[in-house]
């Protein structure tokens, strides 16, 4: 029977990674709940065969139900009805198949319901749900809100509101408004506290992901008179008390079966998350990286799904008396979308092993102190976390535009057509580089660590990495690349022009990004064989785009940058 | 009201994928060759339970399986998607049990169950396709039966309502509990394993599969829940003259490839004489009349 784990053994590399062990140990503080409850782990051994077998059952609902649905869900979509949202009929059939298989509040702790799961394991859930049916995704992966409840809700607002997502229930962010996109700090809804210290939220949000949840976060003006990100505050509004009616849901280009409503709050009941003011600058900061993490995860998820309909339609198709794949041109494009892939996953799994590790010792430290080792390391982790999730929100969700748009040029004019999976794949992916953060916003939040040198840190770490024989070439290759990088930053760090900076910035991110991935490729290949061909080419590639960054960085003059500007418009 | 439901499942080998080595030379089938999966109707009957289950709070789900150890494959399959636990029947003298035989044995280990409500079983198993089990266990037990149920509606006051699939369409019947239903393809299909119930059954297992390690002994001694039960026919009381080989008269003479040799298609005439020809000669026939 198909099955998008088992069929996948990038995936089973990854949950193998050597850092899984600290993580799981820290996760589990080690394996305390085994007597306490009787799902829990009692060794490492046994937690890492329960995260393959409940990934194992992902993967059979994702190539069972959730694939099987996802044209059906794409042309149907969701609906209005007295102002509530009614899913489109396989979005049900596979929330219905998520609750019954527990996958929902998978990284929640055990007391409150959950499966305890590092984020590592859940993100690679939402990897194979995205290539399943990305606008699913959406719905499902809205569960990591519960992460937010739980680092900064009250235990009461904990015991009652994950308990639910746990059991099921689904959640929503409503921060966007018609005025306010990716300047958040224009938030208008408002919250007004009444007499007995409850609030009330009046107002409208817009572009909200699955607007009808159950369980909403919202970010609302609780300050009055306030106008900036300090007067924000988070809230959680419940379904069952009422007030929230949805006005309309939008026509969209891609993940259709994701309802993307309208919200119209009148005398909205609602309960305040932590203290006022830290809405936006430190819990929607938090909300935010780990959508930012999933949307990663959706991205591969839907490049994995456009490789492998690309590839198989290559094998297929024939031309001149030959299967394409056989002409070097479209070998190009596949073996490149290959590499884009691995090297995005690769990243994605970095990544989420960072936020784990930081994450956990958050946690621990709020059940004891940490001891210097541990606060250095989770300094250390909570960093790379920081760096490596706008990374890897933007250049995954680039590649992921691109392997569709490559997976339609394999299929010819038969992609242009309705018939095939491509367009859809197409138009799904195309908002992953837009929302939680453009790929632009990603650049603000990555140069930071392009300037401070958090990425270069790391990059020497892996050059200091010990590589078989056969790979010290690619490895010198690295090392070339990371001084050309070197050299671009300090160019451009050089010259004392913000704008310039501003605009040099996507240029340096993407070089580093290119480095990072290429070192994380030479060390998947270390300990797995089968990842020197997307190495090969992933650093080929990568190599070529330095030095075209280079390039351009190193033949501008800073003052041409008027060239590229709109002084009129200021 | 809650219910003691024991749900009948086989272990098959997947004659879905067949290869040219699924049979030996002497007609049985080759099991080393195919895989082996849960009955598929065995898992519509399995939800069926699992609805009830739902339906009506502190009910109990007891798969019953008949076949090696290693069907305790079949009963942790069943514990993954919600089954409370189960039963395998498991002894050498079941050995080439024909449908009368198994049908004594699984309604010797009902007996010994004891106290149950509903028995549901799938209609039939792919690899036999008798359809006979389930309605011998009822006749044996002297209990009703409904066959080929597409959804068991409420089990109320002692009484079942079951949509059932005939011929014509469906049609809901009702009938007195304790009763054996057996379901058919047609109705839902079963929910996938859940991942606590998983990560809690993962150990189960019948005493055979762990005699050898007694780390594992020691550990499913301390979680009563990870203990299949593993009943043999002296367990269960059974006549060994009506078991295995014996007790089945149903004896397998050969077993032959059949070809299906329909003929091509043939075109006629779009006229009121060459129609008449062609429904003169399906009369004569017989395929229609």
């Amino acid at each position: 029977m198909a099955n998008f784990y088992n069929d996948n053994e990038s995936l089973k590399h990854h949950l193998n990674h050597p850092m899984m062990e600290k993580i799981v140990e820290l996760k589990e503080r080690n394996f305390a709940d085994a007597d306490k409850y009787d799902y829990a782990p009692q060794n490492f051994e046994d937690a890492m065969d329960s995260y393959d077998r409940v990934l194992e059952i992902v993967g059979d609902i994702c190539a069972n139900v959730i694939a099987e649905n996802a044209e059906d869900v794409d042309h149907e979509g969701p609906v209005v009805k007295n102002g509530h949202v009614e899913y489109a009929s396989g979005t049900a059939r596979n929330l219905d198949a998520c609750r019954k298989a527990g996958l929902m509040g998978m990284s929640m702790p055990r007391r409150l319901g959950g499966l305890n799961f590092p984020i590592t394991p859940y993100i690679m859930a939402a990897d194979m749900v995205s290539r399943a049916d990305a606008g699913f995704e959406n719905l499902w992966g809205l569960q990591d809100c519960a992460e937010t409840i739980y680092e900064f809700a009250n235990e009461e607002q904990k015991q009652k509101y994950i308990s639910r997502v746990c059991q099921g229930e689904t959640m929503s962010m409503d921060l966007t408004e018609p005025d306010a996109g990716s300047d958040l700090q224009s938030v208008m809804l408002k919250a007004t506290k009444k007499e007995d210290g409850s609030y009330v939220l009046n107002g409208v949000k817009r572009f909200i992901t699955n607007g009808d949840s159950d369980i909403h976060l919202v970010l609302a003006r609780s300050e009055e008179g306030s106008k900036d990100g300090r007067g924000l505050s988070m809230f959680i509004y419940d379904k069952r008390n009422g007030g929230v009616t949805v006005r309309r849901i939008e026509n969209k280009m891609g993940i259709k079966g994701s309802p993307t409503c309208e919200l119209v709050y009148k005398d909205a009941p609602c309960e305040l998350v932590g203290s006022t003011r830290l809405g936006l600058i430190k819990y929607v900061m938090a909300l935010m990286n780990g959508a930012r993490l999933g949307i990663a995860a959706q991205s591969v998820g839907i490049s994995e799904a456009a490789y492998r309909e690309a590839l198989a339609y290559a094998k297929d198709r024939k031309q001149f008396g030959k299967a394409i794949i056989e002409f070097p041109a479209v070998a190009e494009i596949l073996s490149t979308m290959k590499a884009k892939l691995d090297a995005s996953r690769t990243l994605l799994y970095a990544c989420s092993r960072f936020v784990d590790m930081y994450k956990i010792y958050d946690d621990i430290a709020k059940e004891r102190s940490l001891s210097v080792e541990e606060k250095k390391e989770q300094k250390y982790y909570s960093r790379l976390a920081d760096a490596f999730t706008p990374l890897a929100k933007g250049m995954t969700s680039e590649y992921c535009n691109q392997n569709t748009y490559d997976c339609i040029q394999i299929h010819g004019g038969s992609g242009f057509m309705k018939d095939y999976a491509c367009e859809r794949l197409y138009r799904d992916a195309r908002i992953t580089s837009i929302y939680e953060g453009t790929t632009q916003l990603q650049v603000v939040a990555a140069i930071r660590h392009v300037t401070t040198g958090t990425y270069l840190n790391k990059i020497r770490e892996f050059e200091a990495q010990e590589v078989k024989p056969e790979d010290e070439a690619i490895k010198n290759t690295l090392v070339f690349m990371t001084q050309q990088y070197a050299d671009a930053v300090q160019a451009v760090m050089g010259i004392d022009n913000p704008k310039f900076h501003d605009f040099m910035a996507r240029r340096l991110v993407e070089m580093a990004g290119h480095i990072i991935m290429g070192y994380l490729l030479l060390d998947d290949t270390q300990r797995d064989d089968s990842f020197r061909k997307s190495l090969v080419v992933y650093v080929k590639y990568g190599q070529a785009e330095v030095e075209r960054h280079a390039s351009f960085i190193g033949n501008f003059r800073p003052e041409q940058i008027e060239d590229y500007l709109f002084p009129e418009n200021n | 009201m809650s219910l003691n439901i024991i749900v009948l499942a086989k272990q098959v080998p997947d004659t879905r994928n067949v290869g040219k080595d699924a049979m030996k030379a002497d007609g049985t089938i080759n099991r080393a060759a195919l895989p082996a999966i849960f009955n598929p109707e065995d898992l519509n009957a399995l939800e069926q339970a699992l609805k009830l289950k739902e339906q009506y709070p502190g009910s109990k789900v007891t798969i019953l399986t008949m076949g090696p150890a290693r069907a305790a494959e079949i009963v942790r399959e069943g514990m993954f998607r919600g089954a409370d636990g189960g039963i395998v029947l498991s002894d050498r003298a079941f050995a080439g049990s024909d449908t009368l035989a198994t049908s004594y044995a699984l309604s010797a280990a009902v007996r010994k169950i004891g106290d149950f409500d509903i028995i549901i079983g799938g209609r039939q198993a792919i690899d036999g396709d008798t359809a006979q089990v389930g309605p011998q266990i009822a006749e044996k037990l002297g209990i009703p039966q409904i066959t080929y149920a597409e959804d068991i509606i409420s089990a109320d006051n002692g009484e079942v309502v079951v949509k059932r699939r005939i011929e014509s369409g469906v049609e809901t019947v009702k009938a007195k509990l304790p009763l054996v239903v057996t379901v058919n393809g047609s109705a839902a299909e079963c929910r996938p394993r859940n991942a606590k119930a998983l990560q809690k059954y993962k150990y189960a297992a019948v005493p055979s599969e762990v005699a050898a390690d007694e780390a594992k002994k020691e550990f499913i001694a301390k979680r009563p829940y990870l203990e299949i039960g593993e009943w043999s026919a002296a367990s269960v009381d059974a006549d060994l003259a009506q078991c295995g080989l014996a007790g089945s008269p149903t004896k397998v003479k050969s077993i032959e490839n059949v070809v299906f040799t329909a003929k091509e298609a043939r075109r006629i005439e779009n006229n009121d004489e060459e129609l008449e020809t062609l429904i003169k000669e399906l009369i004569a026939n017989h395929t229609i009349g």
